[in-house]
């Protein structure tokens, strides 16, 4: 059946006549799939611009108005190989790209007065030491004022703004070192420069701050490119519901254009978009990957259904209900509420640092200042060279040690499958000592898999992969993967809740329901062997096969459990599926500790009691059920197919079959932990060097500028480290 | 000396020349896409050129 695609809800008027849209391409890695694309896309007549951003992996397209309906590039693109879907922008990814811009445009104003700041600078310190007249190096240091001022004003809002937040709300964060530092320098120089002093701090203050703006930048656009990959994967999994749009007429639409009060019809093999609630049909649903139950629930008029609900046999139509009214959301929103408030409480490792560092520097320079004037100094000496501790000790090297080894961390991770959904996961993750695993989803796989195919002979099985496809029963579906068939059989016929049947040569074939085949026995022996799989029986002439088709353990999980074990890492299973499936699972995978029908609440409660008694729980589940204790854990990760809750609250996304980046998560982290501390240590022993000479006395710009980019390097090189672990080269 | 008080001022001028230059590529977009502009610059071919001939038609 085919349904009119209707993707009006992400076509924008730009104006004079244009129409736009974005579209989230799958598979755009290269400058071959870029040209391809741009070149097959602006063959189309009335497309005025299709342009590819291969960061994004996106394509932007504009067409005049009315002549072109936007599915029809979705299947051009399905023509050129390459799978596509309209893109919204979400508000997150907006606002990142916003700051992104900003700190950019920052960086740029102050790399360009540091730069001539510094060509000012320079003459000052050779003339210094030579013949240069006063007036002369007036003139040097009120152009440097003039330019490091305003760049300073403009480029060190970031910190500026940071820091007043932080101290309106009585906290202490780098920042507030950071700006109390720069404003201080620069207040200084302007008084030293009109008392036609000889040392002005301009350059030292406007290079902190494109040194620490570069670290931003960084730190900033790693997230950034994250967001919008995590956005595009959103995009392609292309939620999309069949709604009644008066009469009998359906439209396929994406669930942004659904509203409360909406009819949409779901199919048997369609995944449900929606919450709502049946008014009519009658079905059998899996509810997996909300509750963790492997065993299908009957649907008939009146039942709740919940988005990512699997329909298996029946088609229903739903009602579709907001959020609030199901009893089952609200709930898991309580829970998910009281969990976040309680994880808020962490404290990064940057603040840890600063709540340290910021009373010690200013306490050092204030004692400065006492001491010189008791030793006779007089008031302006004193404060000067107090100022000049702060100038040294402003956190440029600090600033810089957690954010650099932190975009290095998950650029690597990023390229092994692993998105970071918040800014401290790399921190969190570097403790963790107890794994939880959800079985459904999680451990297994989130589709359905054929697991005998291998026994059935080949011929047999491209057969029953040909007929599967004419079926949309999601167990057929499993056949139709395992045997990698691409072309149905012309004139299969389904008989609606029983199977497909086809005529081949002359004999009949049939795939389907064991008795539908005559493969009753067949079955029977084969459930004795595995009681948790379904059968579909093929019957090809007088051959017949059965399939176990199940949930299938993700290809990797035996040796990743085994790695986590090697490291020390305790590992549990927690699910909410049947007792059976659980322990089949936990036997294979040689898991000891393992509970299955577990409520939400009962895994919070078994998180907090693990947190009791001090373990660092990281939380891997991707159901909605999970969604709370996700949020609960100190740390929590989920596969790309989880329900999308779950993908939101947890703290790391995976992407793919393997359960790999668990490891990968885990050994990147705790490298890049280790690599903080020691950026931490070498700006720490940068200070003991270099405070003893400002309290003396001697500093001039000169070496608080070599000092400061010094140690800066010094601990950028260091952070390049976090690309590799040990015993890994790579992780493809 | 006196022709520091033309070179200074004209020196940064001239920074200050770069630092439009910069601002207004950033706000043109060409920061958008940076892999994307790696590879655009050896493609061998835009795919502009066949355009004229087919809106002709």
């Amino acid at each position: 059946m085919q349904v009119a695609r209707d993707f009006s809800h992400y076509v924008k008027d730009v104006g004079s006549g244009l129409q736009h849209i974005d579209l989230a391409v799958e598979g755009v890695n290269c400058a071959g799939c870029m040209s391809k694309i741009e070149r097959g896309l602006s063959a189309i007549p009335e497309v005025t611009l299709a342009r590819v951003n291969l960061t994004d992996r996106r394509v932007a397209l504009e067409w005049k108005q009315g002549a072109l309906d936007p599915s029809s590039f979705i299947d051009r693109l399905a023509e050129l190989g390459y799978k596509a879907y309209p893109f919204e922008t979400a508000g997150a990814e907006t606002a990142e790209n916003e700051q992104l811009r900003f700190l950019l445009r920052c960086l740029g104003v102050a790399a360009f007065a540091t730069m001539n700041v510094m060509m000012l600078s320079v003459p000052v310190w050779s003339g210094n030491v030579s013949d240069m007249l006063q007036e002369q190096r007036d003139f040097f240091h009120w152009m440097s004022a003039l330019i490091a001022l305003p760049a300073a004003a403009y480029a060190g809002q970031p910190f500026f703004r940071s820091a007043y937040r932080a101290l309106r709300t009585r906290n202490v964060n780098m920042d507030v070192p950071i700006s109390i530092g720069v404003l201080l320098a620069l207040g200084m120089s302007l008084v030293e420069t009109a008392n036609h002093a000889e040392h002005a701090y301009f350059d030292a203050a406007i290079m902190l701050l494109t040194f620490l703006l570069i670290g931003r930048y960084l730190d900033q656009s790693m997230r950034r490119r994250t967001r919008a990959v995590a956005g595009n994967l959103a995009a392609l999994k292309a939620d999309t519901a069949t709604k009644f749009v008066g009469g009998g007429e359906i439209a396929e639409v994406p669930v942004a254009a659904i509203d409360p009060g909406d009819v949409v019809l779901l199919r048997p093999g369609e995944r449900c978009a929606v919450d709502g609630v049946v008014i009519d049909g009658r079905s059998e649903i899996d509810q997996s990957l909300i509750t963790g139950e492997t065993t299908h629930a009957k649907a008939k008029a009146g039942t709740v259904v919940y988005a990512g609900s699997l329909n298996i046999s029946g088609t229903l139509r739903i009602r579709v209900s907001a959020a609030s009214e199901s009893t089952l959301l609200s709930e898991i929103t309580r829970l998910l509420d009281n969990a976040l408030q309680a994880r808020s409480r962490y404290i990064r490792l940057a603040d840890r640092a600063s709540r340290l560092y910021a009373p010690v520097v200013h306490a050092t320079a204030l004692l400065t200042v006492l001491g010189w004037v008791l030793a006779g100094a007089s008031w302006h000496d004193a404060i000067v060279t107090g100022v000049a501790v702060l100038i040294i000790t402003c956190p440029c090297a600090l600033g810089l040690a957690i954010p650099t080894v932190q975009t290095v961390a998950s650029g690597a991770m990023f390229k092994a499958g692993v998105l970071i959904n918040s800014g401290d996961a790399i921190e969190r993750v570097a403790d963790v000592d107890h794994v939880i695993f959800d079985k459904t989803g999680t451990l297994t796989l989130p589709d359905l898999e054929a697991v005998n195919a291998g026994e059935v002979p080949e011929f047999a099985l491209g057969l029953a992969g040909q007929l599967a496809l004419s079926s949309r029963h999601p167990v057929a579906a499993a056949v139709a993967r395992a045997s990698n068939a691409k072309m149905p059989i012309v004139g299969a016929v389904e008989e609606p809740g029983q199977g497909v049947r086809a005529t081949v040569g002359g004999v009949e074939a049939r795939l389907g329901r064991p008795s539908f085949c005559g493969a009753e026995e067949i079955a029977a022996q084969r459930a004795g062997l595995d009681p948790e799989a379904s059968f579909v029986a093929f019957r090809f002439g007088d051959e017949r096969y059965v399939f176990s088709v199940r949930q299938a353990l993700r290809p990797d999980a035996h040796t990743i459990i085994a790695e986590l074990k090697q490291r020390h890492i305790a590992v549990e299973i927690l699910s909410g599926d049947r007792e059976g499936p659980v322990q089949a699972a936990a036997r294979a995978l040689g898991i000891e500790a393992w509970r299955a029908a577990v409520t939400p609440a009962d895994k919070i409660a078994r998180i907090e009691e693990l947190k009791h008694r001090d373990y660092k729980v990281m939380m891997i589940g991707d159901g909605l059920n999970d969604a709370p204790s996700l949020a609960a854990a100190q740390v929590s990760m989920s596969p790309i197919s989880a329900a999308h809750l779950s993908q939101a609250t947890a703290d790391l996304v995976f992407l793919g079959k393997p359960l790999a980046p668990v490891i990968v998560a885990i050994d990147f982290a705790r490298k890049a932990m280790r690599l903080m501390r020691q950026n931490l240590w070498l700006a720490v022993g940068y200070n003991v060097l270099a405070v003893p000479i400002a309290i003396s006395g001697v500093v001039t710009p000169l070496i608080a500028a070599a000092a400061m980019s010094g140690s800066s390097i010094l601990v950028m090189l260091n952070a390049l480290r976090a690309r590799q672990v040990e015993g890994r080269t790579s992780w493809k | 000396m006196e022709v520091m008080v033309i070179l200074v001022p004209l020196a940064l001028g001239l920074g200050f020349v770069g630092l439009l230059a910069f601002l207004w590529s950033l706000k043109s977009g060409q920061y958008d896409d940076l892999e994307g502009a790696a590879w655009r610059a050896i493609a061998d071919d835009e795919p502009e050129p066949e355009k004229p001939v087919e809106s002709g038609t």
